[in-house]
């Protein structure tokens, strides 16, 4: 009789297979998909995040920085930090150049610290499609 | 950099439209099909807006 593996316990695929193209999917939004010859598909989630995250500036958005404290800060800047950081290069040239906008009360504040944050999520996004593309799970 | 004001139906707006594109993009497989899911959230988006919005006016009173 035939023994049928766990798919949860097979190996996945193989870490060269696919970490270019998510480093350089996070580094660059789009960038995975440019790396895996999907140019018109990471000419839009270029424009999207990059897009989404100026405008989060020109809104005068709030950066995110790791604090401790009771469970819903800790989990809301930490949260807030990892989706800033996921932007990238961009979230590194903004804080190269100095970007810094303290927390200011303010619903056009508020949505620029949410788009900053979306920004980073949806290139997290990207990267999932870049991954899957990279395996061969996704054409 | 210029600072942006816009109303909270604009920045919505350009949210719910951002954030559609891309969703359509990494979500379905075919060109086709990433742009009806792109129109589909983008609608949602809207109906959800619109919704949320009329829900606050009325609860405001």
């Amino acid at each position: 009789m035939a023994k049928q593996t766990d798919p949860r316990q097979q190996p996945g695929p193989p870490v060269g297979q696919w970490l270019s193209a998510v480093a350089l999917g996070w580094l660059i939004p789009g960038g995975g998909h440019f790396l895996l010859k999907r140019t018109g598909r990471g000419m839009l989630l270029l424009a999207s995040v990059t897009v989404m995250f100026i405008f989060g500036l020109m809104m005068r958005g709030a950066m995110f920085h790791p604090e401790s404290g009771d469970l819903l800060t800790t989990l809301i800047n930490t949260g807030g930090f990892v989706g800033d950081v996921c932007s990238g290069l961009l979230y590194l040239l903004s804080a190269w150049f100095g970007y810094n906008t303290p927390d200011m009360p303010g619903a056009v504040h508020d949505y620029g610290t949410k788009f900053l944050v979306t920004a980073g999520l949806l290139n997290i996004l990207a990267m999932v499609d870049a991954y899957e593309i990279a395996i061969g799970r996704k054409d | 950099m210029p600072k942006m004001n816009l109303s909270h139906f604009e920045t919505a707006l350009l949210f719910a439209l951002i954030t559609s594109i891309v969703l359509g993009v990494v979500t379905k497989r075919t060109d086709r099909d990433r742009l009806l899911y792109g129109v589909y959230t983008f609608v949602c988006f809207l109906i959800a807006l619109f919704s949320i919005g009329w829900a606050m006016r009325l609860g405001h009173g």
